[in-house]
């Protein structure tokens, strides 16, 4: 089977970063920034005293080489300068950002808090619906129209809304995820969300995001999982808190009657265009 | 400090099958491993040519050659993914393990090593024989593994379980592969630290050894504590895959909607923290033996002593220890704590102190030099940047913060390259041309090898540089149709830029394979020192008979000594007495 390639035209995407829609992506951009200038300074310099050297000191006749060497201590305030910048980095930028990151959560009162199932080659993505409770799951109890294994005899299960492949999120609210995998590793990963982590069976990985615009944007699965790696792309709908209810009052009339499951793709057809919404 | 009890001369006749073929000569067997691991590389090299056509061009069929294969791979000249996917896997295996390390340590370790510490042969011929055979045989069972149902394996050179767990066939046949390689590595070697240890000529000292030599000691010690971990690992995922064992699968596993029957309990991060605590170190075998390459010609072709030698001892010991503390900044998304992370992010930066000590001592080595640009310094010289840019770029991957946007893109395949394919491969085809005198008492030819260097420098690098691009991007490694991402599509011309890059690289690695074999001929006949050099492989006889040495040799000098005032010629030999 042979993917199509999603004909899109979206403004939001060329050379450079992808847009950042997130509240705290900008300080991973400018760490990255930040770095490259870095690199850029001690690889011109490098490079500049390399290019001197070989013209400079080139065999030809009449020139010969010194037996002693040069006598500098250069190389050792560049040591330093260096180690001491790297230092900074870590301890000043990286340490407390990755903290903050990953783990200082924001609490979940104040969350949107979702599971995401990842699987061969959909994101299956769980709210827990009004009651805010997820309802058990269960591996036996998996099925095409129950990818989740969800247990209707709870009574947490019947809200419960699944949605494959298709995230659709409030503007301006933190976001939980709770990552786990039902077979391979996968690697969650929004671009625009300056979000990744990988998704690992029998672990369940909680990351938060939150993210300031909205837009449709793409879902990613950045680790390799198998044959159909590529087609594993969802979508990711940053919507208005109107938006988002009127998407949530959608889900939650299709679940009558119950117990039936919200609609799901066959895992392996390539994931569909992006939902658009008014 | 030395002795050479196996005395040289004693030799009886050998047939053509003893001396060429199952040889125990350390020589003989480092043109075995350095012409396997070319072949190997070239091969490699292919599969990633194919590969690139699907990604300059997703989806059409490939011109020309694309008929002759199988409807299983690429019906109708198009690539399927599960074939894009086997493709990416035995690239990185063949490259890694049966080309670049076999080349740098099997293949220059073993020619160099005795000759440059004035032995007759290794301390265990046999032994190093041994370690040979291995490797080939791994190599061939890696070359099965293509004809096996469902194809080569496919889940990456990193073999991740749980997906290599249920892969087919062809991953029981790559971890079979893997066994043998590893296997021939630890033969070579325990080999490598006797030998240095136990075999130097009579007053050559630790501090005499050329840097070369300590590379190859330093990289031996590696592969010594790194691969065990793997083959128990390997041995361990075999078990799962034919033994119906759980030790990287977890309980409650579904694959495709059907529940796994198996007991479960295991958890699959063992395996990557049992495959990088290898697969880091590994990093340095690839790069330590180049150094050592690059360092011993570069001090040539300036003709004057290497700076900071000690230093450069020093550093390549602390960065050997510093490797076996990194691996887990390789999985900094597996949801480590802020404890291990913080602990792998600090050794990381750690570990580029002395690389940086390293590449700045070559750069002021060359202050005061009279620099001849001989072909293989042309190589040498061009592995300082392209490392240099290797290195850097693996800053913003060892910072958890910055590795957040771009772990797993494009932006990790350009950085490694970067240190593996310009660095690691320029400097071992430096040393092809600076060796290849000494191995056949020809030169190759210059003009074929300045065009080599000429277009494989530009080509290699429109290949890499690329990727910085599309790793800020955010494209996603290991994707078999980039166009699928809307986000990808956008560098999409980059790609065709990079594939056209490497099939050029591809073809201007002819010119190197015609100069190879034209020069076994035709090439100019050398004397036994081409290169005025002072090491002890200058003063053998051309090529160097069985035993190496007419005479043992004795060193009276440290292994650099160029431009000595006073001195009337611009170099002394470490055998030279005064």
């Amino acid at each position: 089977m042979l993917p199509e390639a999603a004909p899109m035209e979206n403004p939001h995407y060329g050379w450079g970063f992808p847009p950042d829609v997130s509240t705290y992506g900008a300080v991973i951009d400018h760490l990255i920034i930040v770095i490259h200038w870095f690199m850029l300074v001690l690889f011109v310099g490098w490079g500049i005293f390399f290019v001197y050297c070989l013209i400079r000191f080139r065999q030809r006749p009449g020139h010969k080489a010194s037996y002693e060497s040069a006598h500098t201590k250069f190389p050792k305030f560049l040591e330093v300068g260096i180690a001491l910048f790297e230092a900074f980095l870590l301890i000043a930028v990286s340490y407390p950002v990755w903290s903050k990151l990953r783990y200082q959560l924001p609490e979940e009162k104040d969350s949107l808090v979702i599971r995401i199932v990842a699987q061969q080659f959909v994101w299956n993505i769980h709210y827990p619906g009004k009651d805010n409770v997820f309802g058990k799951t269960d591996p036996k109890l998996i099925s095409d129209s129950n990818p989740l294994g969800l247990d209707m005899t709870d009574p947490a299960s019947a809200d419960d809304i699944v949605s494959v492949s298709q995230l659709h999120i409030p503007v301006n609210k933190p976001v939980i995820a709770k990552l786990s995998s039902k077979d391979v590793i996968h690697g969650f990963s929004i671009p625009v969300l300056r979000v990744k982590h990988d998704v690992i069976p029998g672990m369940v990985f909680p990351i938060w995001f939150q993210a300031k615009e909205t837009g449709q944007f793409e879902i990613a699965c950045a680790q390799l999982c198998g044959v159909g790696h590529t087609l594993m792309r969802g979508f990711v709908s940053i919507d208005t808190p109107e938006q988002y209810d009127a998407w949530m009052a959608e889900q939650v009339a299709q679940l009558i009657p119950p117990p039936a499951a919200t609609p799901v793709t066959a895992p392996t057809t390539p994931a569909p265009a992006p939902a658009t919404h008014e | 400090m030395s002795q050479n009890h196996n005395h040289p001369t004693e030799h009886h006749e050998l047939n053509w099958i003893q001396k060429y073929v199952f040889s125990v000569d350390h020589k003989v067997i480092g043109i075995q491993y350095a012409l396997t691991g070319l072949t190997f590389l070239f091969f490699g090299f292919c599969l990633m040519m194919l590969m690139r056509w699907q990604l300059a061009f997703p989806g059409e069929p490939l011109p020309l050659i694309g008929k002759l294969f199988s409807d299983t791979t690429m019906p109708g000249g198009v690539m399927l993914p599960e074939f894009y996917n086997s493709l990416g896997a035995m690239h990185g295996t063949i490259m890694v393990f049966l080309g670049v390390v076999p080349l740098a340590v099997g293949g220059f370790g073993n020619y160099l090593v005795p000759l440059q510490i004035g032995a007759a042969d290794m301390a265990f011929p046999k032994l190093n024989a041994a370690s040979y055979w291995s490797y080939f045989m791994g190599g061939v069972i890696m070359l099965i593994s293509f004809f096996v149902p469902g194809g080569p394996a496919n889940s990456g050179w990193t073999s991740y379980p749980p997906l290599s767990d249920i892969a087919s066939t062809g991953q029981t046949v790559w971890l079979l592969g893997m066994v043998f390689l590893i296997t021939s590595s630890l033969l070579g070697s325990v080999n490598f630290i006797v030998t240095i240890v136990q075999m130097r000529a009579k007053g050559l000292s630790f501090f005499r050894m050329p840097f070369f030599v300590w590379a190859q000691f330093v990289t031996s010690f590696l592969l010594l504590l790194a691969f065990p971990p793997l083959e128990a690992a390997a041995v361990l995922q075999l078990m799962d895959r034919v033994a119906g064992t759980s030790f990287f699968l977890p309980s409650g596993l579904v694959v495709s909607g059907n529940p796994l029957t198996i007991a479960g309990g295991g958890n699959p991060v063992l395996w990557q923290h049992l495959f990088w605590f290898l697969a880091h170190p590994e990093v340095y075998v690839l790069i330590l033996p180049a150094i050592g390459i690059v360092t011993e010609i570069i001090v040539n072709n300036t003709r004057k002593p290497l700076y900071g030698y000690k230093t450069l001892v020093y550093s390549v010991l602390f960065l050997g220890f510093m490797s076996f503390v990194v691996w887990a900044h390789h999985m900094f998304m597996t949801g480590m704590g802020t404890t291990m992370s913080s602990f792998f992010q600090a050794t990381t930066m750690i570990i580029s102190i002395p690389s940086v000590v390293i590449l700045t001592c070559l750069i002021i080595t060359l202050w005061g030099a009279s620099i001849r640009f001989t072909l293989p310094m042309h190589f040498a010289l061009a592995f300082l940047p392209m490392f240099a840019i290797g290195g850097l770029t693996g800053l913003p991957l060892g910072l958890t913060t910055s590795d957040i946007h771009l772990h797993d893109t494009y932006y990790v395949i350009g950085h490694f390259h970067y240190v593996v394919a310009p660095g690691t491969l320029f400097a071992l085809f430096a040393g092809i041309y600076h060796w290849y005198p000494k191995a056949t008492g020809r030169m190759m030819n210059t003009l074929l090898g300045k065009l080599h260097f000429w277009i494989s420098f530009l080509a290699i690098n429109g290949i890499f540089m690329p990727m910085f691009i599309q790793g800020i991007a955010g494209v996603s490694r290991r994707l078999h149709t980039p166009t699928m991402y809307a986000h990808a599509q956008a560098v999409q011309g980059t790609n065709v830029f990079m594939s056209c890059s490497a099939w050029i690289l591809g073809l201007a690695q002819l010119l190197f394979i015609v100069n190879f074999f034209m020069s076994l001929k035709n090439g100019k006949k050398t004397n036994d020192n081409p290169w005025n050099g002072t090491t002890l492989e200058w003063s053998t006889p051309t090529p160097p008979p069985h035993g190496n040495f007419t005479k043992p040799p004795i060193v009276y000098r440290g292994p650099y000594e160029y431009s000595v005032p006073g001195h009337a010629t611009d170099f002394i030999p470490q055998v030279q007495p005064n």
